[in-house]
């Protein structure tokens, strides 16, 4: 294996171990968050989001990385996101967990990866199509919310932080 | 909390600040040692697996597709990355004994019951419909959801916010009578 794949495989093995950690893997957390029931899977991200957005964007003021924003298309966004948040509600993992979950014996996602392999060959044959019509409905480009809102993406930082710290303070309160 | 504490797991809120830790090493690691920057994510993988896959049948159907052409089929960092999390989950669950043979998962069997065939085609066809839909929307939990939220972009806030709004909704219609 040359340096990408091991690299690649090294930082996976970290994010596994870290998501299996911190009980995110399981189906009945993913389906429990959806339900409104159990946040640990909230908890975990926006503890991680917060964590990685100030070393982000540190590194980008550096100038040591650029940023790389997925483009804002409002047809591939909004139809996109909202058929994974159905699809995401039954199969009850992500991409990512997934394979995890099948890494801690959770052996019933091997039918997951199995119809999200299928998915993503499907939306291959789609994307001629799909580039024609979703897709071409309007397309913001990458932007980033601070050129939006026209502020600090300290300021972004901080909001970011205060609204996460509420909804914490709030998942504890009420045990969830 | 003592909730994590009984199934031995970690504090969710500790667990996710170092994958923010590991997001940010690894950022640094792939713009130095790859001389390129890659952020977290997952679900391209799943295009670049399919069409690994379909080239051992049409080969030529494959090379002519503008998706695959685009995404490039072939095993990545990216890849790996989603193998060796398959690996650090089995490592981390055999050495905590958290490691379980689950068949169906309790929620979906109070539910649908103990059948494995309803709980396969759920899986199936779940997975189908989400994927369709990560890869539309260019991101899944991982590259919008982690990545894209670390960078403050607008799309993944559309995103998660469209995941979230729109597995909640169906969420209840499946799980709850």
């Amino acid at each position: 294996m040359a340096t990408e794949q091991l690299l690649g495989l090294a930082t996976g093995i970290g994010f596994g171990f870290l998501l299996q950690k911190g009980r995110v893997l399981r189906f009945d957390k993913q389906v429990g968050a959806m339900l409104l029931r159990d946040m640990t899977i909230f908890k975990f991200m926006l503890s991680a989001i917060l964590v990685g957005m100030v070393g982000i964007l540190l590194l980008s003021e550096m100038g040591v990385i650029n940023l790389s924003h997925k483009p804002m298309n409002v047809g591939a966004v909004l139809v996109g996101g909202a058929l994974f948040g159905a699809g995401w509600a039954v199969m009850g993992f992500c991409p990512g967990t997934s394979l995890g979950a099948l890494g801690e014996g959770r052996w019933h996602a091997i039918f997951a990866i199995a119809g999200m392999i299928t998915g993503a060959a499907l939306y291959a044959e789609c994307y001629p199509w799909l580039k024609q019509t979703v897709l071409a409905w309007q397309d913001f480009g990458k932007i980033g919310l601070p050129d939006l809102l026209g502020v600090s993406p300290w300021l972004v930082a901080v909001v970011f932080g205060l609204v996460t710290l509420v909804a914490f303070v709030w998942f504890e309160k009420k045990g969830l | 909390m003592a909730q994590t504490k009984k199934d031995g797991g970690w504090n969710p809120y500790l667990a996710g600040a170092l994958v923010g830790l590991l997001a940010i090493a690894s950022v640094v690691a792939t713009t130095h040692l790859l001389g390129k920057t890659s952020f977290l994510g997952a679900s391209t993988t799943f295009v670049r697996a399919a069409g690994l896959i379909f080239q051992v049948a049409d080969p030529e159907h494959v090379e002519a597709n503008v998706y695959y052409a685009k995404e490039k089929v072939r095993i990545d960092w990216q890849f790996m990355l989603v193998i060796g999390i398959f690996v650090g989950a089995l490592i981390s669950s055999l050495m905590d004994k958290s490691f379980r043979l689950e068949r169906v998962p309790p929620t979906w069997e109070q539910r649908f019951g103990p059948s494995l065939w309803k709980r396969a085609i759920g899986a199936f066809g779940g997975g189908i419909v989400a994927m369709f839909g990560a890869r539309m929307a260019d991101g899944c939990p991982s590259g919008h959801g982690l990545s894209g939220m670390m960078q403050q972009s607008v799309s993944a806030l559309v995103a998660l916010a469209m995941f979230f709004i729109v597995g909640v909704l169906v969420a209840h219609l499946v799980y709850r009578r």
